[in-house]
């Protein structure tokens, strides 16, 4: 047993494909699509003579990006050459950038149930992707012997990489954040950010310190973990590791962890990476970027409130898991329409959360104060009406009014005959029910559902019922 | 003086991925040697308040539209491909 | 019929607007001309039409046409694009004549450096006809071409074409596009125009010169004018000590360089002495820093991937290594060598970072003197051309062929050499080096003085 309490130490290192139409530093088309190599040109391929041009959508997206991220945006940025060869990498250099990034000194709010807390961002900048390599076994070898095959269609697509501060304390606030940027980032349609197909990957730091010492140990890096589930475990595992180690008087190596995309519980391979000297150098084949002042006010008009801030907001109003769940599932625009529309907040967020979504109707779609009318109407009408009511609710020229019209039977007059009769059919239960058996009530008002195909308000069935059965 | 070791040939000869055979490594030491010192002649000065020259002209923000261009056909892509496996380009394993 | 050695581009026009040849006998009567000179490394058919002919340096991208840098790695490529340069001289008509030898990568001053032989001087075999650019300047004054297209990066225009007695213009960095140039050094790099007489040399450079959006590092140019004006008055020529002083400088260039600058004076020229005090002093080892670190990522590329020449190896790693041994000459190597060592962590503030400051203070002294100067006059090469395989073996001895060009590259200043006289009967070269823009007052002052000199182009042996 060990009296140390420990804290981890977690950075993020994130990689965002840009959705721009060409790629970063050539007009070839970016994104999936054609077969192997048909998305190249002498740029992307680095054929001898070959020259980059910047694309200037991709500038202006990764300034937007770093805005939406509190950055602020260098007043000259440079594009650097980052040596090193690899089959992906065609020049033997990646045009990227070192130390003058276009956004830096920035910070994410990640709202959670206790308050929330501020997440440095050390940078933003942006750079291009690498090809993709497919390493394969060569057929008719003895020994297995592979090649490698190289497909640079994904070659220079523009890449954002954010960098965070190891401002980061457990898994889970960890995935949080993960899908915070993510949602971030596709609300701004700067990117998919799928990390199924790529277009988000992370890298993970972590190390750990004895609760409340401000030291920083040796960390080791995780890779390829594809999704944010398995993030969380993964951190979460190498975080007991090296606890372990400590507690056992060890010392953490410096590692990195490869993981197997898409299996969890793999355990990943190690390999001690070779410090890699990059020679960084400024691009010769490039003049800096100066933005000018206009642009990033236009970039940062056109942000809006960002999702992070909405869940602040909307908790002020509803609970935070409430304001959490409306604003990650996509649907606090539709609930803001809906309340602005009349529409009580917390009915509305309840049925957001959970009927509309069942419904699988696009939020974007909903006529807002029509829905209104029904969330209002919602204990007057069938149930299978209101269901039946949501699944249209995305309709062009979808109207509330047909459905409020089959308002549930409500009226002791009509119901009572019905409660009688299956009463009288079952007169065991009724008689168990009157000797203690509460939950004979549900069997009786079951029936009565049934019987009136759903038609009969079940607060008043249910009161009908029971006096019935208790003989008033 | 400066000068540079066997160690540092065989360290920017990995770097730049250049095999090097013993007499070449020998040779290379020695004209290396010679160069360096001759290009070490920059530590003489004092420039510290002196910029480093990033372009011979003082531009900024070239950049293109976002606007596709036709892309390589494949044969023009593997014209002078050494070894083409069906759409890709093959190389011994990385 | 035909005077190969002596028929300028402009005289080509006017011949065959008079009808008095024809496109087809005007085109062989260069291609057909024995190459003992080994200017080029593959000549081209006649592709019809009446343009005038023109040879390109082989680091210029010609689609269809085989480029190889003078390197063994490129030996068999053959690019899928042609070089904005090669597409301009297309568009204006230009017939492609060949491909002409180069030092490996333009690295070097003699063609030495080729990994195809040497060229040879046209007025004496025996020697150099100074690099990287040799096979142009050679075809140019040997009757091969009437004009060419080379590359500088630290005098390989101009130096050649003062050994071989023609007139080359290094142009104002960013006035021409580099796409489709085989890259050494991206912030030096620049095609420019090697012809026969000034004129030639300002329309080749009108064709080539503009921005290019498929290369951001260039610029709008200003309207070139051909020159016309036989005096200079007006024109104030600026003597830098530094660069007519220099150790190395042998009297018979010297003595015909300071004759030409009396010539300038009595065609009205005020011409005066400045001073440069650091740029020729720490010119060769600031370029010797930058040059390399740029060329070591630059020739990155060169893997054996996607092109070009492949060695085998197990794996990706050893493949690389063996096709860069097998492929990459030793000047290419050493140069990879020194750049890569002077980007290196730990040494990049000491080598390369210092460089770059080195070469802003150059810049800045030019500037300098240019507030009081139109342009400013030296030789271009401190010797004549030098016999083959004289300084094959000592690559610091051939790095001094620069002394006198480089301090104005790193500056990125057009610099125009003309033939002003001959040393031990061989050509001697003066240069003429203008502020960024400048080349209109080059082209003013090096036609003026071409008049005045009435060098004869030909060489000797082969009048």
């Amino acid at each position: 047993m060990s009296n140390t309490a420990w804290e981890a130490v977690i950075g993020l290192e994130i990689h965002v494909q840009l959705k721009t139409e060409t790629k970063m530093f050539c007009r070839c088309r970016n994104g999936f699509g054609g077969g192997p190599n048909t998305q190249t040109c002498p740029v992307c391929l680095a054929f001898p003579g070959a020259l980059p041009v910047p694309n200037r959508r991709a500038i202006e997206e990764t300034i937007k990006l770093g805005l939406a991220l509190d950055c602020a945006i260098a007043e000259r940025a440079v594009f650097h050459r980052k040596n090193y060869f690899y089959p992906d990498n065609p020049k033997a250099y990646q045009i990227s950038q070192y130390d003058e990034p276009l956004c830096s000194n920035g910070r994410l709010a990640v709202p959670t149930a206790d308050g929330g807390v501020t997440i440095g961002i050390t940078r933003a900048h942006l750079e291009e992707d690498a090809a993709k390599n497919v390493h394969v076994a060569a057929s008719g070898r003895l020994h297995g012997a592979t090649a490698t095959l190289v497909d640079f269609n994904r070659c220079g697509t523009p890449l954002v990489e954010i960098v965070t501060e190891p401002d980061l304390h457990d898994a889970d606030t960890a995935k949080r954040f993960l899908q915070l940027l993510r949602q971030t980032v596709v609300e701004l349609d700067l990117s998919d950010a799928e990390l199924e197909k790529g277009s988000m990957r992370f890298d993970v730091n972590v190390s750990v310190r004895p609760a409340g010492s401000v030291e920083l140990r040796t960390r080791t890096e995780l890779k390829n973990m594809n999704s944010f589930n398995f993030a969380a475990k993964g951190i979460e595992r190498e975080i007991a590791r090296q606890i372990g180690i400590y507690e056992a008087g060890g010392e953490v190596q410096q590692e990195t962890l490869h993981f197997v995309p898409g299996e969890e519980d793999s355990p990943p391979i190690r390999s001690k990476e070779e410090a890699q000297d990059y020679r960084y150098f400024p691009e010769p084949d490039l003049v800096p970027v100066h933005p000018p002042a206009a642009l990033v006010e236009r970039l940062r008009a056109e942000i809006g409130e960002l999702p992070g801030a909405r869940i602040g907001r909307i908790a002020d109003t509803l609970s935070f898991y409430d304001a959490d769940v409306l604003v990650t599932g996509g649907l606090d625009r539709l609930w803001s329409a809906l309340v602005d529309a009349g529409a009580d907040a917390k009915e509305a967020a309840n049925v957001l959360s959970n009927q509309f979504v069942a419904a699988g109707v696009d939020p974007g779609t909903v006529n807002a104060a029509e829905l209104a009318k029904l969330v209002a109407a919602r204990a007057e009408i069938p149930r299978a009406a209101f269901d039946e009511a949501l699944s249209k609710a995305g309709d062009a020229g979808f109207a509330a009014a047909p459905y409020l019209e089959q308002k549930l039977v409500a009226d002791a007059g009509e119901l009572d005959p019905v409660i009688e009769r299956i009463i009288a059919a079952s007169p065991g239960q009724a008689e168990q029910f009157r000797s203690g058996k509460e939950g004979l009530l549900g069997f009786f008002v079951g029936q009565v559902m049934k019987e009136t195909g759903g038609k009969a308000d079940p607060r008043i069935v249910n009161e009908r019922v029971r006096a019935k059965l208790s003989g008033t | 003086m400066a000068g540079i070791s066997k160690d540092e040939v065989l360290h920017v000869a990995r770097l730049a991925r250049l095999e090097l055979t013993d007499d070449e490594v020998v040779k290379f030491q020695e004209q290396l040697s010679a160069i360096l010192d001759a290009v070490s002649k920059v530590s003489e000065l004092d420039l510290a308040d002196v910029p480093p020259t990033a372009h011979p002209l003082e531009i900024e923000n070239a950049w293109a539209e976002d606007e596709p261009r036709p892309c390589l056909p494949l044969d023009e892509v593997f014209a002078n491909a050494p070894d083409r496996d069906e759409d890709y380009f093959r190389v011994p394993p990385a | 019929m035909i005077d190969v050695l002596r028929l300028t581009a402009e005289g080509a026009k006017q011949l065959l607007d008079a009808r008095e040849i024809s496109g087809a006998e005007l085109f062989a009567a260069y291609a057909e001309r024995d190459d003992d000179l080994h200017a080029f490394l593959y000549r081209c058919d006649d592709p019809g039409g009446d343009g005038i002919p023109i040879a390109l340096k082989d680091v210029i991208g010609t689609k269809g046409v085989p480029t190889t840098a003078g390197s063994k790695i490129l030996e068999s490529y053959v690019p899928v694009y042609d070089s904005t340069v090669a597409a301009n001289c297309k568009r204006h008509g230009l017939r492609l004549l060949g491909k002409t030898n180069t030092d490996e990568f333009a690295m070097g001053s003699s063609t030495e450096n080729s990994a195809f032989g040497p060229s040879r001087n046209p007025w004496d075999p025996s020697r150099v006809p100074g690099g990287s650019g040799g096979g142009s300047a050679a075809a140019v004054s040997g009757g091969l071409a009437p004009w060419a297209l080379g590359s500088d990066t630290g005098g390989s225009i101009k130096q050649p074409s003062a050994l071989c007695g023609n007139v080359g213009l290094r142009p104002t960095y960013g006035t021409v596009s580099r796409f489709g140039v085989v890259a050494f050094a991206s912030s030096l790099d620049q095609v420019g125009p090697v012809a026969k007489n000034v004129r030639d040399c300002a329309f080749l450079y009108s064709i080539i010169a503009g921005r290019d959006a498929n290369d951001t590092t260039t610029v709008e140019v200003p309207e070139v004018e051909l020159p016309a004006a036989q005096d200079l008055k007006g024109m104030r020529i600026g003597v830098p000590r530094e660069m007519n002083e220099a150790e190395g400088i042998e009297p018979g260039v010297s003595a015909a360089v300071r004759k030409t600058i009396e010539l300038a004076e009595s065609l009205g020229a005020e011409v005066g002495e400045c001073s440069l005090p650091r740029s020729v002093d720490y010119g060769v080892a600031c370029y010797y820093l930058v040059a390399p670190a740029e060329a070591s990522s630059n020739l990155a590329r060169y893997d054996g991937a996607r092109y070009g020449l492949r060695s085998d190896g197990d794996d990706f790693r050893e493949m690389v290594m063996a096709t860069r041994h097998d492929g990459l000459g030793d000047e290419p190597k050493r140069r990879i060598m020194i750049g890569t060592y002077a980007l290196s962590s730990g040494y990049y503030d000491a080598y390369y970072g210092k460089a770059q400051r080195v070469r802003t203070m150059i810049r800045r002294e030019h500037a300098e003197v240019f507030e009081k100067f139109d342009l400013i006059v030296s030789p271009t090469s401190p010797t004549v051309a030098f016999a083959i395989g004289e300084k094959a073996g000592n690559p610091l001895a051939m790095y001094l062929n620069d002394l006198l060009t480089i301090p104005s590259c790193m500056a990125g200043l057009p610099g125009l050499n003309i033939p002003c006289g001959l040393s031990e009967g061989l050509p001697v070269g003066l240069q003429l080096i203008g502020p960024q823009f400048a080349e209109n007052t080059l082209f003013r002052a090096g036609h003026a003085l071409e008049q005045a000199l009435a060098f004869d182009v030909v060489p000797e042996r082969l009048r």
